[in-house]
């Protein structure tokens, strides 16, 4: 069984956000993403000072499976990129909601974060996989 | 619920992830594929590969038949243990299956793959006439391979001592029947070490010896990997029915001598021949990308003679970037792939990476 954080809020492609009291969002992907894309070997991230938009394909993970894009969960400007992770990728399998964050962006709509999944939501989205 | 091995339990005892492979449920890896990988290139790991189908040839035209179903001549395995590998042609060179066939005391030993098994055993069986032949599915025995530079001491420290010492001396591509259990010097990794074929039930207890002697299990995942930088071709998706030996870079597999050996296929690939060396027929190559990203089956490439294709792709653990197989007009000298909309340069190589744990290719 994968490993779901209470405090943080999830999406239904597997990104989690942590948003701080100064509205800037960490994001990352999930344990149960990281498990089902399995070791994972190269991660391309956005630009930073980039504006993206919710739902907005921003980064890639390539795993010895299999490609698979990350989506930004909300809207805004990146402001921070994990550049570890393009040296070290396995950090993603290793503390994926910790060491493993992609990026942060200052976000623009603090009303979509409601439309996130919490902890519940998304353990019963996991399970529907 | 798939089929499954003798060695089942033995997975998910060492917390194996299971997956469904051509009906069988067997362990893609237990836990991560890039440390089995490298577990096999720099100690010793096991495989249950027991899902590949073994059949037993055996009758006084055993040699004949397999003379004629083979690509390769069953008359180079001048003693038994020795082995071959082969393709089984269709007429029109179609490869039908790729297989490892053993001289046996009984006769010949041939181990197919487990996705074609219906298809390979019905093609055995319809191609008998004229021969005084036994065609024998052997589906009571296991197979595990244990591969690695440290493999076969492990192993054969493991075994008594007259088992143990015929395992430390057999030379590549050479077995040996002792009793009921035959062990020989051939696998799919690019490392050395040794299969066993063992009646199923003896096959966890081999398999927790070796466990308990630090021998890794090993999943398909790195299985894949492994071939592939080794490489080896994997039925189904580097050549099929639809592609000759000779696109598939197999035609070193094909014994043309002596020229009146009469094997199924033999005129397709001779024309095949000729019309690769006039430059109408693709070939099977390697392809690096020592950049960011990863080859993938399916991608479509370009060469500087026209489109080609990815057969095979991933990334290699031990070299640290991407590689892949890929079917390209023959004679071309520079390559590119499309990576999810960018166009990435690849280096052509011979398909051939990794041996003994070194980078082989220049």
């Amino acid at each position: 069984m994968s490993k779901i954080i209470e405090d943080l809020r999830y999406t239904e492609s597997h990104e989690w956000v942590s948003v701080d009291d100064n509205g800037i969002a960490t994001v990352g992907i999930s344990d149960h993403a990281q498990e089902a894309l399995g070791d994972i070997v190269f991660v391309e991230l956005p630009e930073l000072g980039a504006t993206v938009n919710a739902r907005e394909e921003v980064a890639v993970v390539e795993s010895v499976k299999a490609a698979s894009d990350v989506y930004s969960p909300l809207s805004g400007e990146v402001t921070e990129i994990n550049e570890a992770l393009l040296d070290a990728p396995e950090t993603v399998n290793a503390s994926p909601y910790d060491n493993g964050w992609f990026f942060k962006i200052a976000i623009s709509d603090g009303v979509e974060l409601d439309e996130l999944m919490d902890a519940d939501a998304y353990a019963d989205h996991c399970d529907d996989d | 619920m798939g089929r499954r091995t003798p060695l089942y339990q033995q997975h998910l005892n060492a917390g194996a992830k299971i997956v469904d492979f051509a009906g069988w449920d067997m362990p893609i890896n237990y836990g991560s594929q890039i440390e089995e990988h490298n577990q096999v290139r720099q100690a010793a790991g096991v495989f249950d590969v027991s899902h590949m189908t073994v059949v037993d040839v055996s009758g006084t035209d055993a040699q004949r038949y397999l003379r004629h179903l083979l690509a390769n001549d069953v008359a180079r395995l001048k003693e038994p243990g020795q082995a071959l590998y082969s393709a089984m042609l269709r007429t029109d060179g179609g490869v039908s299956d790729d297989l490892i066939v053993y001289r046996m005391s009984f006769g010949y030993r041939i181990v197919v793959n487990c996705a074609t098994r219906d298809k390979d055993l019905a093609w055995m069986n319809s191609q008998t006439d004229g021969f005084e032949v036994a065609v024998t599915e052997r589906p009571d025995l296991a197979i595990l391979a244990v591969h690695g530079p440290s493999s076969i001491e492990t192993a054969s420290a493991l075994l008594d001592q007259t088992t143990g010492e015929a395992v430390a001396g057999l030379k590549n591509f050479r077995g040996e029947e002792l009793g009921d259990l035959f062990v020989a010097r051939t696998g799919y990794t690019g490392e050395k070490g040794v299969e066993f074929i063992v009646p199923a039930e003896d096959a966890a207890e081999l398999w927790d010896q070796l466990l308990a002697a630090q021998v890794k299990p090993v999943g398909l995942g790195a299985r894949d990997t492994l071939r592939l930088e080794a490489g080896m071709n994997l039925y189904g998706q580097d050549m099929d029915e639809s592609t000759s030996p000779v696109v598939s870079n197999m035609a070193q597999t094909i014994a043309f001598e002596p020229a009146d050996r009469d094997f199924i296929g033999r005129a397709a690939v001779t024309d095949d021949l000729a019309a690769q060396a006039q430059g109408n027929l693709p070939e099977l190559i390697g392809l690096v990308l020592e950049g960011r990203g990863v080859l993938r089956a399916g991608q479509a490439v370009s060469t500087d003679r026209g489109e080609g294709q990815i057969t095979s792709g991933s990334y290699s653990p031990t070299l640290k970037h991407s590689i892949a197989l890929a079917r390209i007009p023959t004679g071309s000298t520079t390559c590119q792939v499309d990576i999810r909309g960018s166009v990435t340069e690849v280096r052509i190589v011979k398909p051939n990476f990794v041996r003994f744990g070194k980078k082989v290719f220049e």
